[in-house]
């Protein structure tokens, strides 16, 4: 936008061409306003998940801007497929982008080209010059030769710190080293430390990321949506001592998918099995790496590194005590358990058709909470010069929980704003 | 059977991409992908005879290398792709004679049309029709033979009925999958195009128009006994025209862009090197049909089309058989 409006704009990204632009090449999809999705419903699932915690002004505006913000993305190229099989309950309420995020961001890149935008990869950030309130330049490392690069306006695009593993460990100790990463590994969180050293104001819990479970044979970083495993609801899910945690039932798995994270990161060595039977092989989205399988639960066991005659005795002990219903996993069924100390409230079968099958699963980091305040022009509030979008000020709206898609909506709408705003005042 | 790595990187990559699925509106191979669960074999060759190697998925893949997972599906489904013509051709030892007789032929023409006394504008002093039917006809026995024997091996790997070859033979036509949705390949390069696309139709339309100017005059010979030469205004003559035009240009253009994308391959080539020489000594033999060249040109064209019906049972016109064939398929599996 600020190039649209006659700016001459740099963009410096930290990592090489191929991982540029972010975690956004993860994504698939735009929460977007329409006929189908009222400005209303849209706020109300946002208040939902929040549970009110967010700036209801800035919130409004995205949600105002969303449609607005898709025209302009089919403007610069981007091309929008049908929902994705096996996603129709987003049909209405998200615009998929055709091919996905890196399709999306290819489109970005050539439209910034056309429009003689200058990228610069391997530049990072180190250090920002704020004097009293006002940014002047900025140091950059761009193929480990240091520049500077003054500039009238700053804009931080540059998302949170979610790869970056000694700042998770500030909040989360020892147990953060076991978290896998699920986007690139340059999300260092640099620009972020240093406007919040500068002056900036916070926004968001510092100690919280968004984490869902993965499986724990996922690489270390940008392992991306293909690592999730939707089994979970399924079966039962036990930790390292084959000890049966939380309700795997406690609610439909697309609201729910997201506090298994968090979960397993509370478990020892923060690792976690789900495990479930032959009945339902074959009823979830197909998994990235193979299912482990075994003809008893002793064996499985063992095929895990878990103490068989534990695991043995916890899936005993759960068969007993679950209660025949008709199984429905569109809906929060009446299969349950009773009598345990954790019962599983739904989906609950007994897990006696072998062969037994189970992933292992680890946190899989998707982002983190903290960011910048920034005001309706996009705005960090503390830095007179500085404007902010994407996941670095998303807390200012989401400040907790998950809505699929708003990410990008948020990104794309103050993105917009920020680019418009910046050249405004730089011009 | 295909060699076992290239079996397990397909099976790896489709793994993948089957937990992932973004790339679902851009063409056939990833709805019919995701009915499956695991890939065999004879999936995997199913899948890479749908796939047009159009690239749009590699650009769109995180996954591609230096990511770990290395996942270039266009590059494997092309390896699988060509291997799968391997497998299924009937008989296969004949596969490795086609292209040398193909050859030999041409050199052959050739070399004797350098002999040949230069003759007068008389079509049939060069060659009596009754010897080209004979070649002819019985060429295209033995090439027949082993298309048809070819497609039908892989028909009924996939279990095909005849019900779905209308919507099929529909997108085959129209190169349905060859566009990413209208905006075209991003072939040869990261950019979208069209190109591709409407050289492929100049190419298969011009290929079509000549085989039907065979037919229309065949029929003036044999029922209205018509003896060739026709007229530059005759249906023949017009046909044979518009198809030779495509001829040059269409398989030319194709060559260009292969050029330009680094996917040139010799398989590749060869057909559409002929396809071009045929067209292109076709356009010749009516240009000087009224010299005494007439008969060194016809003779060389008449080896190249010998050549390139030699070529056809193995060489990458199969392409387009076993397309179809997956076509098919594709249909039957989504009703």
């Amino acid at each position: 936008m600020a190039a649209e409006n006659g700016a001459r704009v740099i963009i410096v990204d930290s990592a090489p061409k191929e991982f540029r632009g972010g975690n956004s090449r993860h994504t698939r999809n735009l929460r977007v306003m329409s006929e189908t999705y009222s400005e209303k419903s849209f706020l109300t699932d946002l208040d939902r998940v929040t549970g009110g915690a967010m700036n209801a002004q800035l919130a409004e505006l995205a949600v105002r801007s969303s449609p607005e913000a898709r025209v302009w993305m089919t403007q610069q190229g981007v091309r929008f497929q049908p929902a994705l099989e096996g996603t129709l309950h987003l049909g209405e309420t998200n615009a998929f982008f055709l091919g996905g995020g890196k399709a999306l961001l290819n489109a970005y890149y050539f439209a910034a080209e056309r429009r003689g935008i200058e990228v610069l990869y391997n530049a990072e950030v180190i250090a920002l010059n704020i004097r009293n309130g006002v940014f002047e330049t900025s140091e950059i490392l761009h193929n480990g030769e240091s520049k500077e690069i003054r500039a009238k306006t700053f804009i931080a695009a540059s998302g949170g710190f979610e790869s970056n593993l000694e700042w998770l460990e500030e909040a989360w100790g020892p147990a953060a080293r076991n978290f896998l990463i699920r986007g690139t590994s340059f999300n260092k969180g640099r620009v972020l430390k240093l406007l919040l050293e500068n002056g900036a104001q916070a926004v968001g819990d510092p100690t919280q990321c968004h984490a869902i479970a993965i499986d724990a044979r996922s690489p270390k970083y940008d392992g991306g949506i293909i690592t999730r495993l939707d089994s979970l609801p399924l079966g039962i899910v036990v930790n390292r001592n084959a000890e049966r945690f939380y309700d795997e039932g406690e609610d439909l798995w697309p609201k729910r998918y997201a506090i298994w994270g968090r979960l397993i990161a509370q478990q020892p060595d923060q690792i976690a099995y789900s495990i479930f039977d032959s009945k339902l092989a074959g009823k979830f989205m197909p998994s990235l790496y193979p299912v482990i399988r075994a003809i008893t639960i002793g064996e499985l066991a063992e095929r895990l590194g878990l103490e068989p005659g534990a695991l043995t005795a916890t899936v005993e002990h759960y068969n007993t005590a679950v209660i025949p219903g008709s199984f429905d996993l569109a809906h929060l069924d009446d299969c349950r358990t009773r009598g345990l100390a954790i019962d599983k409230t739904h989906w609950a079968q007994k897990i006696d058709t072998p062969p037994y099958l189970a992933y292992p699963l680890r946190p899989g980091i998707t982002f983190t909470y903290l960011g910048v305040i920034v005001n309706e022009k996009a705005q960090v509030q503390g830095v007179k010069n500085v404007y902010a979008a994407g996941e670095i000020m998303a807390g200012n709206i989401l400040s907790k929980g998950y809505l699929g898609g708003l990410g990008m909506t948020i990104g794309t709408v103050f993105g917009r704003i920020a680019g418009t705003e910046a050249a405004r005042a730089a011009l | 059977m295909q060699p076992s790595d290239l079996l397990k990187e397909g099976e790896r990559v489709l793994t993948i991409c089957n937990a992932c699925r973004y790339c679902e509106g851009y063409c056939a191979v990833f709805p019919a992908m995701e009915r499956l669960t695991t890939f065999p074999e004879r999936d995997l060759n199913y899948l890479a005879n749908l796939c047009h190697n159009c690239r749009e998925c590699f650009y769109a893949c995180p996954f591609t290398a230096p990511h770990e997972f290395d996942v270039d599906i266009p590059r494997t489904l092309t390896q699988i792709r060509e291997s799968s013509y391997k497998t299924y051709a009937w008989p296969k030892w004949l596969r490795p004679l086609s292209s040398t007789l193909a050859w030999l032929t041409i050199t052959c023409g050739t070399g004797f049309s350098l002999w040949l006394p230069k003759t007068n504008g008389n079509l049939y002093t060069v060659m009596p029709h009754e010897i080209m039917v004979a070649i002819f006809t019985a060429l295209s026995v033995l090439i027949l033979l082993p298309i048809a024997l070819t497609a039908l091996h892989f028909a009924r790997a996939n279990h095909l009925s005849a019900k779905a070859f209308a919507p099929a033979l529909g997108d085959a036509l129209t190169l349905k999958y060859m566009s990413s949705g209208g905006t075209g390949c991003t072939y040869p390069d990261e950019t979208h195009s069209n190109a591709r696309r409407w050289l492929h139709h100049l190419t298969f339309y011009g290929f079509s128009l000549c085989f039907a100017s065979t037919c229309v005059a065949a029929f003036y010979h044999y029922a209205l006994s018509q003896i060739a030469p026709y007229s530059y205004a005759s249906l023949p003559v017009i046909l044979g025209t518009l198809g030779g035009v495509g001829l040059l240009f269409g398989p030319l253009g194709l060559l260009a862009l292969s050029i330009k994308a680094e996917t040139t391959n010799w398989f590749d080539a060869e057909f559409t090197l002929l396809l071009f020489l045929t067209g292109a000594t076709g356009m010749l033999t009516l240009a000087v049909r009224e010299t005494p060249l007439l008969g060194r040109v016809l003779i060389i064209h008449l080896a190249l089309v010998a050549g390139l019906f030699l070529t056809l049972p193995y060489g990458k016109f199969v392409h387009g058989i076993y397309r179809f064939l997956a076509l098919v398929r594709y249909s039957l599996d989504r009703t």
